[in-house]
């Protein structure tokens, strides 16, 4: 008697519980907190869906967090950012900065070098040597011997999609509100350029396997540090 | 005595300075200790601005605070929010207090021409003159920005004086804000903030189509110019707060979440800009006022009752189930719960089941983070749908979340789901 009495009162908790709703289970992390970055930020491959969406994981944390601020304070511009953003405090923003810098994603297969040899040739001159007539420096001296980027503000040139490296160009040129402060040192370099060079770095930078450290800041030519003071002074960074 | 032998030879003189050499001290431990009375007017002067949120208007995205530059889209045209900063050229420079009274109060220009009234003065008329003389001291010690802003863009044929002056004779009630001596001080003060700092009615309150908002105070309304819809602080359908606790009421408006509801678009705003930073007791209070002003269903009234669905309706509904069910599921429960403080549940949530469904679609359309306040630093984010499923799609996970767990609200068409698209950025 006792023991049905006791099976009866069990499944009638049982039965309670099973009404209450259980609700999902969440975990008090960063990663469940920027759910919503990973819908165009994530590891998956978006190449089919939306060519456009740049890879942010494994990017420089100082860089990282004045794009946020960008986007947030209208000096950059992409709606749906924009409004996810909107509310956020530097505080927030900076920790969320430093999470993605920390994450490690594979990078996607280089392209198909579709350039002839003369333009191929052109690009790697203009990427390892710059020049110096039109005051053009190497890229690779901001971005870094192999062009992975220079920590904590300058991002990796390696592993961003044609189209996105495409439009940054377009707005760089275009002028207007693209980025943070205009113009700065990447704004005046992309303005020296011709748009045939332009349209060649688009394509030549994604057939490029990614490979190598990114270098340290201390690498960069005090000359060219001048140059992106704007930039590189990165007012409320802390690493 | 020796001591009174020793004060009649002290002269008048040596009197003073001994007085005074026991004063100085004191007072300099007095100036040392607390602010003068100005260093306090301008203290008070920068809470009562947070509570007005002037920033909020006069700071474009990114600018110099209070430099102004921002631009409000209305059905009037666009209008270019003026410099307040203390320069003398391009900001309020060479005001006086009797100036900054005349636009607060009275909603004129320091030339006497009419002021828009994009610019709240149709509340603010009822902050007292002590509060505006503390806010003028506030914004006078301010550093001056020189930026001139672009002048507004106002559509024929509503830039005109003329207009203006018939609008205010007929929508516009100066006068500083009287006490109700029959309610309690909390209460009044409540009053207070809601309708004159606050300005809560410039958003939730209906507009006839002159832009006047009309006699049904805080009962809901389209924000002009904006896609959004700020329900009614009074409706228990809505957003009226008289069934819940003065704590709930404290812990949304000053944390921007709680355990029933979330703050999204321009009221995570509000709230990250201005109302998290009122005092405890000022928050009680509008808690308090807001929470008599909230309708409470009639508590005999039977549960609303579910009609029985027409079949084509049901099926409707089926198409949203699965939606939800790959997208919406793992963060807000299999049964629509939720997670308290986290996740805002969807069964039994109002902004889910109002009359009107466009702050439902912008969520699902847009996502949002809820604001970054000192009580809720670290927020859980929702991501935005527009660019993963179609319009069709949302339509349908919409109608199903307004239609499941006990909730009740009228079908969404993919038409709507457009005619919800667009904003300020
Ligand atoms: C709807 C898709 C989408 C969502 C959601 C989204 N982003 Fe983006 N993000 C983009 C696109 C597109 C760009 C490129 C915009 C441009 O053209 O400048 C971008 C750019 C960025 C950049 C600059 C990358 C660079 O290399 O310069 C950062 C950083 C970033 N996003 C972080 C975030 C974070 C953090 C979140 C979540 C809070 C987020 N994004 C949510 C689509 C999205
Ligand atoms: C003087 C230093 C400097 C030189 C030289 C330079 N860059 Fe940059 N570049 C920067 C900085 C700094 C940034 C980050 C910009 C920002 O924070 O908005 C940047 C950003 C970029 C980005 C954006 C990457 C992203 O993830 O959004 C691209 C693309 C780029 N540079 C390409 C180039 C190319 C190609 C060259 C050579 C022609 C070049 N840069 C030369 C300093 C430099
Ligand atoms: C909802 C947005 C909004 C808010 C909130 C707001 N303002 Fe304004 N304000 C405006 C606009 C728009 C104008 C321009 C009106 C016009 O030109 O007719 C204006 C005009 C003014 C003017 C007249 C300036 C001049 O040059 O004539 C003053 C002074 C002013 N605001 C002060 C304040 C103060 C103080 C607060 C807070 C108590 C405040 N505003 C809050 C939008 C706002
Ligand atoms: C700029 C316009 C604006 C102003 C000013 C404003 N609100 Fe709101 N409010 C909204 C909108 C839009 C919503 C609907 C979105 C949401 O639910 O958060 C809303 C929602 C609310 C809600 C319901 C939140 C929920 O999810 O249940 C409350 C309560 C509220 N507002 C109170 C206030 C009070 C009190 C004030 C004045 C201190 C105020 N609002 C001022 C626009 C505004
Ligand atoms: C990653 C977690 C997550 C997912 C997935 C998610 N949401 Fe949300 N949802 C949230 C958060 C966080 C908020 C509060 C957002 C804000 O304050 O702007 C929210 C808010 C909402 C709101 C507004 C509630 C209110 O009280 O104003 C609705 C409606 C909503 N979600 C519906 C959906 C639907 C429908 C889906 C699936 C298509 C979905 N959500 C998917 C996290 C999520």
């Amino acid at each position: 008697m006792k023991f049905i009495i006791f099976i009866l009162l069990w499944t009638i908790s049982n039965l309670a519980n099973a009404l209450e709703p259980m609700p999902p289970k969440i975990s008090d992390t960063l990663e469940q907190r920027v759910k919503p970055c990973i819908i165009c930020h994530g590891d998956e491959d978006r190449a089919g869906r939306d060519a456009y969406y740049p890879r942010i994981a494994g990017k420089p944390a100082g860089y990282l967090f004045n794009q946020l601020r960008n986007f947030r304070d209208g000096q950059r511009y992409y709606q749906a950012m924009a409004i996810l953003l909107e509310n956020m405090s530097d505080d927030y923003l900076l920790e969320i900065a430093h999470y993605f810098s920390f994450l490690k994603y594979p990078y996607p297969q280089p392209t198909a070098n579709t350039l002839s040899p003369g333009e191929t040739q052109a690009v790697e001159t203009l990427i390892h040597s710059g020049d110096p007539d039109r005051d053009i420096p190497a890229c690779s001296a901001c971005h870094g011997k192999a062009l992975t980027g220079t920590k904590p503000f300058i991002p990796s040139l390696l592993g961003l999609p044609h189209a996105y490296l495409a439009a940054q160009f377009g707005g760089w040129r275009n002028g207007g509100i693209m980025r943070g402060q205009t113009p700065d040192c990447m704004s005046e370099i992309a303005n020296k350029m011709t748009q045939e060079e332009v349209n060649a770095l688009a394509m030549w930078l994604p057939t490029q396997p990614v490979t190598g450290e990114s270098a340290e800041a201390e690498e960069l030519p005090p000359e060219l540090v001048q140059r992106c003071q704007t930039i590189l002074s990165g007012e409320g960074f802390i690493q | 005595m020796k001591l009174s032998n020793e004060f009649k030879f002290a002269g008048k003189r040596q009197m003073i300075v001994f007085a005074a050499s026991l004063l100085l001290p004191l007072s300099v431990i007095a100036a040392s200790q607390s602010p003068t009375p100005d260093a306090e007017q301008v203290k008070r002067g920068e809470y009562l601005s947070r509570a007005a949120n002037c920033m909020g208007c006069h700071t474009t995205r990114g600018g110099e605070p209070y430099a102004g530059g921002r631009t409000l889209k209305t059905p009037f045209g666009e209008f270019v929010t003026p410099n307040i900063t203390p320069d003398d050229e391009t900001g309020l420079g060479r005001w006086n207090n009797e100036d900054f009274w005349q636009a607060l109060h009275s909603g004129k220009a320091r030339d006497g021409s009419y002021l828009y009234p994009v610019f709240p003065y149709t509340e603010y008329t009822k902050i007292t003159r002590e509060d505006a003389d503390a806010m003028f001291a506030y914004l006078r010690s301010l550093k001056p920005v020189a930026q001139t802003n672009p002048p507004h863009k106002i559509n024929s044929p509503y830039d005109n004086q003329f207009l203006l002056f018939l609008w205010r004779t007929w929508y516009f009630k100066e006068g500083v804000y009287e006490p109700d001596n029959s309610k309690s001080e909390e209460w009044n003060r409540g009053n207070y903030l809601v309708q004159g700092l606050g300005h809560c009615n410039a958003c939730h309150t209906p507009r006839n189509v002159w832009g006047a908002t009309q006699d049904s105070k805080l009962a809901g309304g389209e924000i002009m110019g904006t896609y959004w819809y700020a329900p009614s602080l009074i409706s228990p359908l809505e957003a009226g707060v008289g069934e819940w606790s003065t704590g709930e009421i404290v812990k949304l408006l000053s944390t921007g979440i709680n355990e029933h509801a979330v703050t999204s678009g321009p009221m995570a705003t509000i709230v990250r800009q201005s109302l998290q930073y009122l005092s405890p007791e000022d928050m009680r209070a509008m808690a308090v006022y807001l929470q008599s002003i909230g309708e409470k269903r009639n508590g005999n009234e039977a549960p609303k009752k579910i009609p029985p669905m027409p079949e084509r309706v049901s099926k409707y509904l089926a198409l949203g189930k699965p939606v939800y069910e790959k997208h919406c599921q793992g963060c807000h429960g299999e049964s629509g719960e939720g997670v308290p403080g986290i996740y805002p549940p969807l069964a039994g949530n109002r902004n889910v089941t109002m009359t009107s469904p466009h702050n439902t679609i912008r969520s699902v359309l847009y996502g949002g983070f809820p604001p970054v306040t000192a009580g809720n630093p670290r927020p859980y984010g929702m991501p935005p749908f527009q660019h993963i499923i179609r319009d069709n799609e949302i339509a349908w996970v919409v109608s199903y979340i307004r239609n499941t767990w006990g909730n009740l609200g009228s079908l969404v068409s993919p038409e709507e789901v457009d005619n919800s698209r667009g904003n300020e950025f």
